[in-house]
Parts: C-alpha cells; structure tokens; sequence
C-alpha cells in the first residue's frame, strides 16, 4: 500500500516538474506545479511530516500560486520565441541536468550512510504533527522563527516598493535616455491588478 | 519504503529543475523552476528528518518554504516591474543592469 502511494505520487511529482519545463505556455506551467506540489504533499504524508504537508498545501498550492496565477494573467501568457541567443541550448540543458542526476545519483548509492537503506526508525505516534513542530519553532527555534516574520515583513515591503506604480515612473525617465523606446509616461496608467494594489 | 528512494527521487526533481533553469528563458517559468529545485531540497529534508527520527529536519523544510515564498514575493515584483517598463520578458535579453 504504501508503495503504491509512494510510486503514484513519485509519478506525479516528476509528471508536474517535466510539465513545467515543457509547457510553452507559462500558465500551464504553473497548473503543472500545482500537480507536482500536491503529489510532494502526499510524499511528506508518507515521510510523516503532517504539518509540513499541510503548510505546502495551504502555503504553496494555496497562496503562492494565487500569486503566479495573478501574475501569469497580468503579463500574459506569451511563449518565448524560438530563436536561440545560445547555440545548441535546448540540446545542451538536458544533458546537463542528467549529468547532474548522475552525478548526485552516485553520491546518494554510494554514501555510507547505512540507515538511507532503512524505513527509518519506528518513531511515536506524533511525530510531525502541528504539536510537536509548534512546540520545536516555539522554544529550541524560537529565533529562527522569528527571524523569518521579519524577513516576511522585508519582502512584502520591497514587492510594493518594486510594482509600485510610483516606482516605474521614476525609473522609465531612466529608461527613456538609455533609448529605450516608449510611448509617453501615461502608458502606465493602464488598468490592471499588481502585486502592490494585491497586497 | 527505503529512504533511499525519497532522496534518488528528489535528486531527479532537482535535476529537472537545474535542466529547466538553462532550458527556458521567460523569468517566469525560471521562477517556477527554481521552486522545483527548492521543494527538492525540502524533500531530502523531511526525508533524512526520517531517516534519524529527528523533527528539527522538518523545521528546516518550513524556514526553507517560507524563504521560498520570499523570493516568490520579490521575484515576481520584479518581473511586474520589468514588465511596466515594456522591457522584454527574456533573460538572455535582460544582460545589462542599466534601463
């Protein structure tokens, strides 16, 4: 059974990642990472990591890929030409992604780790569970944990300072003197969600 | 299941995510490639978390998640803002840092 679980899942974690470097369309890649995000979910369910498959659930499948969706939509869903500024990249990239399978591949059979051929230790029964983990962030990581609110902060702080509409009009004077070519400074004022109105 | 398979199968998801990064060249779907490379490494986490019957590996894959998220957040703000400048949406186009 639980060999089943792992292949189907196994399965659809690689299917979601290869949809997402083969799709043309970035929107479909994005649906494909939804797939791949939920088969790992199953995966952390199986390594008995509740609440770190429920926060990939809810945080990542959830929030973070509202945002690519809203994104994906603003920009549009163009596909990138096919003219290749690298000669022989598309041959190129796959072959050394293998190689590097191959070469990490080799580290992981041949390490001397000897429990990697185990199932793991039998372990209680709330191993990973929110109490455990709550318990774990709130008084051996406690700074860590808060270290990360901060660095939240920081991020949401500089997206809207990034999209910011008040932002691009400054910089696109810049823009225009290194000859860029634009159609006036009104261009931006386009109606249209952003990262800095989402928030 | 042997933990060895967790960890052969997050180092093929890494891999495919490194291939899709030098593959693709909308910052968008690098993004989303780098998202793979980091749910990989939040796998052989949560797996060698279980592998020595020790939670704080789980702990690391949540920071990591929410570094993540971080990077989705300034990432993307960036390429709304690349976006508002009508620059072109490829990074071999994007070498120079000024304009």
């Amino acid at each position: 059974m639980e060999a089943v679980l792992f292949f189907a899942a196994a399965i659809g974690a690689l299917g979601g990642a290869i949809g997402v470097i083969a799709m043309r369309n970035p929107f479909y890649s994005v649906l494909a990472l939804i797939i791949h995000l939920f088969s790992l979910a199953v995966l952390f369910l199986l390594l008995t990591a509740a609440f770190v498959a429920a926060a990939q659930v809810v945080v990542y499948a959830g929030a973070v890929m509202v945002l690519y969706v809203f994104v994906v939509a603003y920009i549009g869903g163009g596909e990138e030409s096919a003219w290749e500024s690298i000669p022989g990249q598309r041959l190129l990239a796959p072959l050394i992604g293998i190689a590097l399978f191959v070469e990490l591949a080799i580290a992981v059979l041949a390490s001397s780790l000897l429990a990697l051929g185990t199932d793991g230790p039998d372990v209680k029964a709330g191993f990973g569970d929110p109490a455990e983990i709550g318990r774990l962030l709130l008084e051996r990581f406690l700074v860590p944990f808060e270290a990360t609110s901060v660095l939240l902060l920081l991020a949401a702080v500089g997206a809207i300072v990034l999209a910011s509409r008040r932002g691009a009009a400054t910089g696109g004077s810049g823009a225009a003197s290194a000859g860029t070519p634009r159609e006036g400074e009104p261009a931006d004022a386009a109606p249209g969600p952003s990262i800095g109105d989402l928030a | 299941m042997n933990i060895e398979w967790y960890i052969v199968l997050s180092s093929l998801l890494f891999a495919v995510g490194a291939g899709g990064i030098l593959l693709r060249r909308s910052p968008v779907v690098i993004l989303l490639c780098l998202e793979l490379m980091l749910n990989a490494g939040n796998l052989s986490l949560v797996a060698f978390s279980r592998m020595v019957g020790n939670q704080e590996g789980q702990v690391f894959a949540l920071v990591v998640m929410v570094v993540a998220a971080c990077e989705v957040v300034v990432g993307l703000g960036l390429i709304v803002a690349i976006f508002r400048r009508r620059l072109p949406l490829d990074v071999d186009e994007l070498r120079e840092l000024r304009g």
